[in-house]
C-alpha cells in the first residue's frame, strides 16, 4: 500500500509516471509532489498512470484539482495509460468527458 | 444459528488503515465468489465508506476508531462502516439504518462528495444513518442485484 510519484520537467514540459495504490492515505503525498507544477504557466502535463493498481475518489480529487490549476494557467493536463478498471472510475464519475484520458495500449503514435 | 457468517474490524482512525479493511474485505468477497470486477468496486466502496468514517472521527476525537461489520452470506455481502468506536449488534443497527435522502443527508452528501456517490453506483443498496456518529450500510450482491424473491425460489 504505497505510492511512488517520478515527476520530470524542463521547459514547461512535465512527464509524471505513478505506480501504486493512490488512497487517503497516498493521495496527499500525490498532491503535495504536484503541488509545485500548478502555477507554471501553459504547462503540458502528461501523466502515465498505467502503473496505478487502485484508485478511488481521493485519487480523482487531487487529479481534478491539478487539472484545474493547470487549465487556469493555460496548459493542459493528460493522463495516459489508464486500466480499464480506472477509466470505468472517470467514466462513472463524468470527469472522463471532461479531462483528457487515454487508456492504456491505444496510445504511441 | 444466524444466517451469516460476520467478521468485524476496529481500526483507529487514522489513514493508513483505509488499505488494510480495503484488503481484508477484498479476501472476504473473494471467498463468498465474486468476480474480479466485483471485488475491485468492493474494494473502492468500502475505501469511500471507510475514509469517511476515519475523517469524521477523527475530527471528533483523535483517538477515535472505526469499526467495519461484515455480514457473508451465501449470495451477497453486507458492509457496516461506523465512525464512532463501538462495536454494534449488526441486526440491531441494520435495522436501525434508514434509505439514503438526498435532502436529508446534504450534509454528508457534501463532505463525502464524490466518494458517496462512488458507494451509491457501485454497491446494490445504500444506507445511511445518523445517530451517534454516521453509519453507513452497503450490500453487494454475487452477480449484481436481486430481487429476494427470486433468492428463495432458487435456493428452495
Amino acid at each position: 500500500m504505497n505510492i511512488q510519484v517520478d515527476l520530470q520537467e524542463s521547459d514547461k514540459v512535465l512527464k509524471g509516471h505513478i505506480r501504486g495504490e493512490i488512497d487517503a492515505h497516498t493521495a496527499p503525498v500525490l498532491r503535495e509532489k504536484l503541488e509545485p507544477y500548478q502555477n507554471v504557466e501553459s504547462l503540458d502535463a502528461e501523466l502515465d498512470l498505467s502503473d496505478v493498481d487502485y484508485m478511488d475518489s481521493t485519487g480523482l480529487g487531487v487529479f481534478v484539482a491539478f487539472y484545474k490549476s493547470v487549465n487556469s494557467q493555460g496548459g493542459h493536463l493528460k493522463l495516459s495509460g489508464l486500466s480499464a478498471r480506472l477509466k470505468r472510475l472517470f467514466d462513472i464519475t463524468g470527469l472522463g468527458d471532461i479531462m483528457d484520458i487515454e487508456s492504456a495500449g491505444k496510445g504511441g503514435n | 444459528m444466524r444466517p451469516f457468517d460476520y467478521v468485524e474490524m476496529r481500526v483507529p482512525a487514522k489513514s493508513q488503515y483505509v488499505g488494510v479493511a480495503r484488503l481484508t474485505i477484498s479476501g472476504l468477497a473473494s471467498r463468498i465468489g465474486f468476480s474480479y470486477d466485483d471485488i475491485e468496486d468492493l474494494k473502492i466502496a468500502s475505501s469511500e465508506a471507510v475514509t469517511n468514517a476515519v475523517q469524521h472521527a477523527y475530527s471528533d476525537d483523535e483517538d477515535g476508531e472505526v469499526v467495519i461489520g461484515c455480514a457473508l452470506y451465501g449470495d451477497k455481502i453486507e458492509i457496516m462502516v461506523a465512525d464512532h468506536g463501538q462495536s454494534f449488534d449488526f441486526e440491531e443497527t441494520k435495522a436501525k439504518v434508514g434509505p439514503y435522502h438526498d435532502q436529508a443527508e446534504g450534509e454528508f452528501l457534501r463532505e463525502g462528495g464524490l466518494g458517496l456517490y462512488l458507494i451509491e453506483t457501485l454497491m446494490d443498496e445504500v444506507k445511511v444513518h445518523h445517530q451517534e456518529g454516521v453509519t453507513v450500510f452497503m450490500t453487494k450482491y454475487v452477480g449484481g442485484e436481486q430481487v429476494e424473491e427470486d433468492v428463495e425460489t432458487i435456493s428452495s
